[in-house]
């Protein structure tokens, strides 16, 4: 290699170290070119605004009640009308869909980094590590979650909502940890991957530095789409009365109650059944545009899950 | 083949047995039978309900090791165990098994054929009004959660109702009991039953596999195969259904086992909100009333359900891609 070959190739690297500050700019960029990415990311915008700080708009808390007001249609006093409780429905609703946006969010971290490192290690490591992570991995696929989730409902009572995120991330990762597996597969025998191992990088390291950023694509969008699905699978769960514990509110215990007296007292059941339907569908708006703007190679638009 | 075959039923059957023991373990752990004879009154001297829970198989006090024994001894000889009231769980699940079978063949079929017909015809006339509207729709459908679906349907069939001045559709239970009229009218009544769930289950199903399905159909329709088909004389009917459909359910049987796994939960909360009999209500009922057996045994025919649902997509696979079967 001559000197001028040397220079051109530290001029290669200086500039694939600078292209990644500007990915995310151009991913964004992508990402607000289209309607629907844009539409979703503008939703979900509103959705948060109104989630934590709209309670600080009324007067009311999400455990007052009004003794005066039982099931009043909506009001200037009460925007969004009252439960039978007496409680202001506008609050409790804030305060269910704060719970039903944390939860989603924290599960869907968890479940994606779980998925990330348990898909990556059987992919790298093969053998006995590869064949037992991917028993453990159809384990939970065939255990049922939602049998799971419901049994262990008592340990989440008294505010220990974080277990309840914890298990319910434990059933989030396995299709995802199954993708990665794969791909890490294929990626071991890539010439950057044999050279970090030659010059002696360790295993975990080459795995976090060189093998998962390579996916980060995938689970970007894999996190975004699973945010939707804790947040369903917690409303199911609350609606039946195992998830978040009383006195917290949530979102799906809301919708169980409203359903008994939306027929008289549609105001019971719209508001929050309307607003989970809106976060779910905004989230999954902006996983979709996420995976078009992250992978410009492929030009359908919208994805199954 | 005959040697992987073995091979994979063994795994199957090794990832049964340890989740359903896992799940018993869990169950008998965490649920507590013992609050059911609480508060009573006159309240039940504590021998007795000792006597009855032992009985049972049920009594926290014995170590958990030796009642998962127990269970175990009696799995194997085909005995689930008996429910908290005392009835034998094998003969109430058999009856429930039906119930939720009929539920979800029903659901199931019309629900993936309805999806695969709508996504193959949004991905033939790309960008056409059908395609726009029905990814527009499954998108909405997508972000409504079974529960949300059920009592939407059931709000709207009240307000039908009301609007007609006839019962239309009926929202609780399979079937009107006490029903007097000809096998004509059981049927009538069935159906009118049957609709709602029917709807509430597979809606969700046919917005998943249309998405699925269209963006299959849509990568194989620009392949050289589909070109050479219709250069060979094949009429552009024939060479979409013939081959490029052929090829773009491949994938689609693939994610059927995945889906079926959520297929068994939506059961859940539809027959629960509807008031069906089924294994779906039961395992709502038996964690609230601290039935362990009945948890156990649900748990093992679920995972035992979707291991069948694999093996049925590994068939399906087969069929449809020769190269499975050759290799």
């Amino acid at each position: 290699m001559t000197v001028a070959d040397e220079e051109l190739a530290e001029q290669r690297a200086r500039d694939t170290v600078r292209a990644p500050a500007t990915r995310p700019r151009r991913v964004a960029g992508r990402l607000l070119a289209k309607g629907r990415g844009r539409a979703g990311c503008a939703l979900l915008t509103l959705i948060f605004l109104l989630a934590f700080a709209g309670p600080y708009l009324t007067r009311w808390g999400y455990t007052d009640k009004d003794f005066t007001a039982f099931l009043a249609p909506p009001s200037a006093d009460h925007w969004w009308g009252t439960l039978q409780t007496g409680a202001d429905v506008y609050a409790v609703t804030l305060r269910g869909m704060q719970r039903s946006l944390i939860v989603g969010l924290l599960a869907a971290v968890v479940g994606t980094a779980l998925a990330a490192v348990v898909g990556a290690f059987a992919g790298y490591f093969g053998g006995w590590t590869d064949r037992s992570l991917t028993w453990l991995t159809d384990l939970l696929l065939v255990l049922p979650a939602f049998l799971i989730l419901a049994i262990m409902s008592p340990l989440f009572a008294g505010g220990q909502w974080p277990v309840f995120v914890l298990v319910l991330a434990l059933f989030l990762w396995m299709v995802t940890s199954k993708i990665v597996r794969n791909m890490t597969v294929s990626l071991r025998e890539r010439e950057f991957i044999q050279a970090a191992r030659f010059m002696g990088v360790p295993p975990t390291r080459i795995i976090f530095r060189h093998v998962l950023p390579n996916m980060s694509s995938l689970l970007v969008v894999d996190a975004t789409l699973n945010v939707s699905a804790a947040i369903l699978t917690e409303t199911s769960l609350s609606y039946f009365g195992f998830g978040i514990q009383p006195p917290d509110v949530s979102l799906g215990g809301l919708i169980a109650d409203g359903a008994r007296t939306a027929v008289y007292a549609p105001w019971t059941f719209w508001f929050c059944a309307g607003l989970l339907i809106l976060t779910v569908l905004a989230v999954n708006l902006v996983g979709d545009a996420l995976r078009d703007a992250l992978d410009p190679a492929s030009h359908r638009d919208g994805g199954a899950r | 083949m005959a040697g992987f075959l073995a091979r994979r039923l063994l795994n199957y059957l090794a990832l049964i047995v340890v989740a359903t023991s896992l799940a018993y373990m869990l169950a008998a752990s965490a649920l507590d039978p013992r609050s059911n004879y609480e508060g009573r009154n006159p309240p039940i001297p504590p021998a007795v309900v000792d006597a009855r829970l032992s009985d049972l198989n049920l009594n926290d006090r014995v170590p958990l090791l030796e009642r998962y024994l127990t269970w175990g001894g009696g799995v194997v000889r085909g005995d689930l165990g008996r429910s908290v009231t005392g009835g034998s769980v094998g003969e109430d699940l058999g009856r429930r098994v039906g119930v939720t079978l009929r539920l979800i063949t029903i659901g199931l079929v019309l629900g993936s054929v309805t999806g695969v017909a709508i996504g193959a015809c949004a991905a033939v006339r790309q960008y056409g009004a059908f395609d726009r509207l029905s990814t527009g729709l499954s998108f909405g459908v997508l972000a409504i959660p079974t529960v949300v679906l059920a009592n939407i349907l059931i709000i709207a069939a009240v307000r039908f109702n009301e609007a007609v001045g006839a019962q239309v559709f009926l929202v609780s239970g399979e079937a009107t009991p006490g029903l007097q009229g000809g096998p004509a009218a059981a049927l009538l009544d069935r159906a009118q039953h049957l609709v709602l769930p029917t709807l509430s289950l597979s809606l969700s199903l046919v917005a998943i596999y249309s998405r699925y399905q269209r963006n299959m159909m849509l990568d194989v329709l620009g392949a050289d195969f589909v070109r050479t088909a219709m250069a060979k004389g094949l009429s552009r009917r024939a060479a979409l259904t013939r081959h490029a459909l052929r090829t773009a359910l491949v994938p689609a049987v693939t994610y059927f086992a995945f889906t079926f796994g959520t297929l068994l939960v939506g059961t859940t909360f539809t027959e629960k909100i509807f008031g069906w009999h089924g294994m779906g209500e039961q395992l709502v009922d038996s964690i609230s009333t601290n039935d362990v057996n009945t948890v156990a045994a649900i748990s093992c025919l679920a995972a035992l359900a979707v291991l069948l649902a694999a093996l049925a997509s590994d068939v399906l696979h087969a069929v449809l891609d020769p190269r499975v079967r050759a290799g």
